[in-house]
């Protein structure tokens, strides 16, 4: 649904700063009804990379295409019809404040000539949507910043896009709102078939609602898939981002072999603990770790503290291994230098 | 003092003289001083169509028109006012100066506010697919309002004070009026409640422009 291929986008130096190069050979492919996420630290390019999905800005090279259409190769006129079925969220709202709330999801659908009883027909089916049918004629000023996004939002699914791009939607929200505001992302994308690209500098989000995810870093891609594999590839270092790996209490007195493994619902911690304690004998103790939802899935790393046999550990990580099971061990001059 | 019963009707036709002066030559500003304002603003580097020379030589005209005293101007476009209004006398004769003056003066206003409405908000539209005078018309223009009524507000204030000096060269209306019949002929009085009545009619406006630009701004 989208494809960028070989995306650069230099901006020209300007005053005593030389030319920056934003986004640098960026490839990405999303897939009709997908979910996913570019998320890196501030400055690595993203934002300069979503406004290339819908051509705001113009790439220096490579090709951008949506839904079938190369728009890096169309016409001024042409892009501005495609970007009506690409709808955009941004960080702060950007709601015109000399409309209401349904003035302000009007506003697309008058752009793009629709007469004034289907504009407010379609306004209140999408304020009703987004759960805010009763502030329909609230300004921006009188919502709080959640139901301001949850306007914007009624606002950019208002021309039926296909694809919806949402630029650190939840960035300036609390945590309540922007829990909120994923729940209905993920929501309208489930219900309108969306595809969706979402921008954002935190891990929790791409946890909370993307199927699939890239790291960005200085403006090129260091790692990218479907969460539930890059969450069990070895070395991958969006995995490690998103599940960072637990920190061995390194107290003295500590014996034993570390074993940091990694549980998902096909090898939950159970069955390794069985293996470990059941079927091995050995003695187990947890130095550290956490499980949580991701993805829709389970995922954890846990820290194992194992004693009770030198060459009954190789045993067991090789039989964790053939089970499945992502284990590495950790060397104790590892655990020391933290 | 008996006189003041034969003053009164000129002071109010001098009244007369200065609000049909401010107001016509005020109207014909905003028609062409708002889109001067637009032009300025779209044109300028970073804006919505970037044309550095043109911008660069539309801010040269405007500000030419604001950095000449106003005196000079007055004496300068009086071939324009002949070829325009046939005369250069006159209430309706004065209003070619005075909006050759305004508008620049309200150009620049109107660009400080179409500048201070967010880019993020024109990128939002231009994100639904708007053209460029889409942007102009349900964005910037909108979302300025109420700070283009204080500009305008502003601009009327100051053709009110502009129009005082346009009466001394002929124009009539109440600055005319105080030199005539104050100044000239001693009359402090005349004078003075010519001065209240410029007062009342600046504070009127601007009372009425506050309103106005609060009740458009509903935040």
């Amino acid at each position: 649904m989208i494809e960028l291929k070989d995306v650069r986008k230099v901006f020209p130096a300007r005053g005593r700063a030389g030319e920056v190069v934003a986004v640098d050979g960026v490839s990405l492919s999303v897939d009709r009804g997908e979910f996913a996420g570019v998320v890196g630290p501030s400055g690595s390019g993203k934002s300069t990379l979503v406004r290339l999905v819908n051509l705001l800005e113009r790439p220096t090279s490579g090709s951008v295409t949506v839904d079938g259409q190369v728009l890096t190769e169309l016409p001024d006129e042409r892009v501005r019809q495609a970007r009506r079925s690409i709808g955009m969220v941004f960080q702060h709202f950007e709601l015109l404040d000399s409309r209401t709330a349904a003035g302000n999801v009007e506003h697309p659908l008058e752009l793009a000539g629709v007469g004034r009883a289907e504009r407010r027909r379609r306004a209140g089916e999408l304020l009703d949507l987004v759960g805010l049918a009763d502030r329909a004629d609230a300004r921006p000023a009188q919502l709080s910043g959640g139901q301001q996004q949850r306007v914007a939002i009624a606002r950019a699914l208002a021309a039926r896009p296909d694809v919806l791009l949402c630029d650190e939607a939840t960035s300036a929200l609390d945590q309540a709102s922007t829990t909120g505001v994923l729940e209905l992302l993920r929501r309208v994308r489930d219900e309108l078939g969306l595809t969706v690209l979402l921008i954002t500098h935190e891990m929790s989000v791409v946890k909370a609602v993307c199927d699939s995810a890239v790291l960005l870093d200085r403006g090129r891609v260091v790692d990218g898939g479907r969460l539930a594999d890059v969450l069990t590839r070895p070395g991958s270092p969006l995995g490690e981002a998103l599940l960072p790996a637990p920190v061995a209490d390194a107290g003295a007195g500590h014996d034993g072999a570390l074993l940091r493994v990694t549980v998902t619902d096909r090898t939950p911690e159970t069955r390794v603990l069985q293996t470990l304690i059941g079927e091995l004998g050995l003695a187990v103790e947890i130095a550290g770790g956490s499980v949580e939802t991701v993805a829709g899935g389970r995922y954890g790393r846990l820290l194992l503290r194992v004693t009770g046999g030198g060459a009954g550990l190789d045993d067991a990580v090789h039989r964790l291994r053939t089970g499945g099971v992502l284990v590495e061990r950790v060397a104790a001059t590892a655990e020391v230098a933290r | 003092m008996s006189d003041w019963n034969r003053i009164w009707p000129q002071l109010l036709d001098a009244t007369w003289e200065t609000l049909y002066m401010v107001g016509v030559a005020a109207l014909v500003t905003v028609l062409l001083g708002v889109p001067l304002g637009v032009l300025l603003t779209v044109t300028a580097p970073g804006g919505l169509a970037p044309r550095p020379l043109l911008n660069r030589a539309l801010g040269l005209v405007v500000n030419l028109g604001r950095a000449l005293p106003f005196i000079i101007l007055l004496v300068l476009v009086a071939p324009v006012t002949r070829g325009i209004v046939g005369t250069t006398i006159g209430s309706t004769a004065a209003i070619v100066p005075l909006t050759i003056g305004a508008v620049p003066f309200l150009a620049r206003l109107v660009e400080t506010s179409l500048r201070e409405v967010a880019a993020g908000k024109v990128e939002a539209a231009l994100s639904m697919g708007a053209r460029r005078r889409d942007v102009v018309r349900t964005v910037l223009l909108p979302e300025a309002r109420p700070s283009l009524v204080a500009g305008v507000t502003v601009t009327v204030v100051a053709l009110i004070s502009y129009s005082a000096m346009a009466g001394a060269v002929g124009g009539g209306g109440l600055g005319d009026f105080a030199i005539r019949f104050g100044y000239q002929q001693f009359r402090t009085d005349i004078t003075l409640a010519t001065v209240v009545l410029l007062l009342v009619i600046v504070q009127a406006l601007q009372w009425a422009g506050d309103r106005w630009a609060r009740s458009l701004a509903h935040a």
